[in-house]
């Protein structure tokens, strides 16, 4: 391991994100665990206005998705940026306030949400106060990251940064037009939009908070740590640069199809459907570049559990990224919207993809970042197995409660009337709200054991003194 | 160790060693989805049904108020079910506020498609119209109970209050939080005051007379009666016509 980048690279701010992403892996995962219990045993609302779903549903969104996802994405851009690019971050001091603004970010989140302060529109809940508060974090993170971009010692910017990039500004349009509110309160404001032109801009939002915030981004630390952990080299520069540029033209135009049917105009939705399914390719082009990476040294998944991890991440992203599309045409989706399926295809995407990418690049980080190996590799194995094991029985779930309450929903009996009323379509539910609790609790174990791992490592690192000498060499000529 | 200076070969290649040509790119590449698909929405006449049917808004919204209180203490109201889309009454508009701040969009839409099943179990299918004043949107995305778009007179006030406190004293299979911290709660008539106005400059036609109104129509009610009318409201605003085709 080269001791040397501690010389080289400025890696506090990485190494505290890094371990934040973790506990909040375990936190966000938990909220959404207590919730799918709450849908299977509604006497755990407790009829508490602080504990019932409407209020907690938003706090497990924003922990995994802000909390979860967002401390990954900044310990991995600012750790990649440096690495690909030569040299150290424009501005440390920047990094710290993006550190700490972030995290008061999450604090607020946890302390408004259930307290009933909401925007109610859907991953966009926060206040305007906090909205106002986001948005100069996520300028700072990006104005650190452009700048130690233009100041590389590298001829050329890594494929990874690009992704990175592209989140960066697509977040800053989106969140800047979603958010535009008019306050009435300290805690309370109304959408300048109304209806259905709120609509399209909220799904325009959700969707790619999904397509940039959960898959650019996340390809971009695919970019930079499938082929650091296999040791080669990406499979295909090409396939990158059109994976690059189609997922920046295409994902933007795919939120009108969560409006299909509806009041929204049907030319929004068949667009928005249309440029779905076109967006098979430049996702399963990535896919297979990232896969294909491995070529010729399959035999490492054997023995590389950090590996491992990537690599399902990217066959997670791949079925989701297929999955989608064809929910996205009309006749599907007139069967899936409105149903439980939708809740499993995001989590094949969450569970499988972001985490799993994101689990395998901490891991990798760990080893890095702290200068020592990881406490436990068997631990490694287990959380593998847990994540794995969980999520497919999470989404197991959710596709068999989908699609039977899409089915049951329209079924008609030999009288031509409805064969179902609405709520013996909730108490079919129960079994697999029950199984989907029970995926989730799995995986729960296997993100505290990557906690525990992970602090372990911390200790042994710290005990072994292995930070202080890294930190205590001598710099680089 | 220093940049070297290539000429790039290609315009792919001039971005990847110009991060300023890079970010530009970028920003216009990505603007052009939501500019294409969001900007028509404001402008195109067919996105709102009443730009065809007018009947379908209140005929006398932004002129005359909704609802006053007389000197008696009794409510003068001037629209009658039926009569078209209005802003929601200040009672109504509690019952909204608290309908958003309870997360209720994350278990109930509010928006019927154009099916048959969902006609039979819903009602007619949404306009575009009948949400022209919702600021943000309650179309939600998720049917974990049933759609509420046309949920109004369907049940009695009783039943719904019953239902808010404790879900499975009246639907046992129901999954539903219970809420009765409803009934404990009182909305405060300033505070409402401050969101019709915010409302009024985003375009939502309350008159200085709705707003003046607010406090005596909130005088002694409970957020539980708020969050009832407002479910009472919906769906009922506009008489639809099913020998109309409001929407290809």
């Amino acid at each position: 391991m080269d001791a040397n980048l501690e010389q080289k690279y400025d890696l506090d701010v990485v190494r505290w994100f890094t371990v934040m992403a973790v506990v909040y892996l375990v936190v966000g995962a938990a909220v959404g665990v207590y919730i799918a219990s709450e849908l299977a045993w509604p006497a755990l609302n407790f009829d508490s206005p602080y504990l019932s779903f409407g209020r907690l549903r938003p706090l497990h969104t924003n922990a995994v998705i802000f909390a979860f996802g967002g401390c990954t994405l900044m310990a991995t851009a600012f750790y990649t940026v440096q690495r690909t690019c030569g040299v150290r971050l424009w501005s440390p001091r920047l990094a710290r306030f993006t550190f700490w603004g972030w995290n008061l970010v999450i604090l607020l989140a946890v302390i408004t949400l259930p307290l009933g302060l909401t925007q109610s529109k859907e991953y966009a809940e926060l206040e305007w106060p906090i909205d106002i508060l986001i948005a100069v974090v996520w300028l700072a993170f990006t104005i650190n990251f452009i700048m130690t971009i233009a100041r590389r010692k590298t001829s050329h910017i890594y494929v990874s940064n690009w992704f990175f990039l592209g989140m960066m500004v697509m977040i800053v349009y989106l969140h800047v037009v979603n958010s535009l509110a008019i306050p009435v309160g300290l805690f309370k404001s109304y959408s300048i939009f109304s209806g259905v032109q709120d609509a399209m801009i909220q799904w325009w939002w959700g969707h790619n908070a999904v397509g940039f915030y959960l898959t650019a981004g996340f390809l971009g630390i695919m970019y930079y740590f499938v082929p650091k952990q296999a040791g080669r080299p990406v499979y295909s520069y090409r396939l990158s640069v059109i994976h690059f540029w189609s997922l920046m033209f295409g994902y933007v135009w795919l939120g009108a199809h969560h409006l299909q049917y509806t009041a929204l105009p049907d030319w929004t939705g068949s667009l928005g459907a249309a440029v779905s399914i076109a967006m098979i390719i430049p996702s399963w082009g990535g896919a297979v570049n990232g896969m294909m990476t491995l070529s010729g040294a399959w035999d490492r998944l054997r023995t590389d559990y950090v590996l491992r991890f990537l690599i399902i991440a990217l066959a997670f992203y791949a079925m989701s990224t297929f999955e989608g599309p064809v929910m996205s045409l009309k006749t599907v989706n007139a069967l899936s919207h409105y149903t439980d399926w939708t809740i499993g295809h995001v989590h094949s995407g969450a569970l499988g993809w972001v985490a799993g990418i994101s689990i395998g690049a901490i891991y990798h980080l760990m080893t890095r970042l702290y200068h020592t190996e990881m406490y436990s590799i068997r631990l490694i194995n287990l959380h593998f197995w847990t994540a794995t094991i969980g999520t497919v029985i999470y989404i197991v779930a959710m596709w068999v409660s989908g699609i039977m309450q899409g089915l049951m929903w329209r079924a008609y009996d030999e009288y031509g009337t409805l064969a179902y009323t609405f709520v013996e379509s909730v108490d079919a539910m129960h079994p697999y709200y029950a199984m989907r609790a029970t995926g989730g609790m799995i995986f729960l174990f296997g993100a505290v054991i990557m906690l525990f791992n992970v602090l372990m490592t911390v200790r042994k690192s710290l005990a072994e003194g292995n930070l202080d000498r890294a930190r205590a060499l001598p710099a680089p000529a | 160790m220093s940049r070297q200076k290539t000429k790039p070969k290609s315009f792919q290649e001039w971005m990847e060693v110009n991060i300023w040509g890079l970010l530009i790119v970028l920003a216009l590449v990505l603007s052009v989805g939501g500019l294409v698909e969001i900007v028509p929405l404001f402008y195109m006449k067919n996105t709102m049904e009443h730009a065809r049917f007018p009947e379908i808004v209140w005929a006398k919204a932004g002129e005359a108020p909704i609802v006053t209180v007389d000197a008696d203490g009794r409510e003068q109201w001037n629209w009658t079910a039926g009569e078209g889309v209005r802003p929601y009454t200040p009672l109504e508009l509690v019952g909204r506020d608290i309908y958003q701040r309870e997360g209720c969009y994350t278990c109930h839409s509010q928006m019927v498609r154009p099916f048959r099943d969902e006609k039979e179990r819903y009602g007619h299918y949404s306009l575009a119209s009948e949400s022209m004043f919702d600021h943000p949107f309650q179309w939600g995305s998720k049917r974990t109970g049933p759609d509420l778009a046309r949920v109004g007179g369907k049940y009695s006030d009783a039943w719904h209050r019953q239902h808010l406190r404790d879900p499975r004293a009246v639907v046992p299979e129901s999954v539903m939080p219970g809420y009765p911290w409803l009934d404990t709660r009182y909305p405060s008539g300033w505070r409402i005051q401050w969101h019709m106005r915010g409302l009024r400059s985003l375009g939502v036609p309350y008159t200085e007379a709705d707003i003046e109104a607010a406090p005596a129509l909130l005088e002694g009610k409970t957020e539980m009666d708020a969050l009832v009318a407002y479910l009472q409201v919906l769906g009922t605003m506009v008489a639809l016509d099913e020998a109309k085709t409001y929407r290809e």
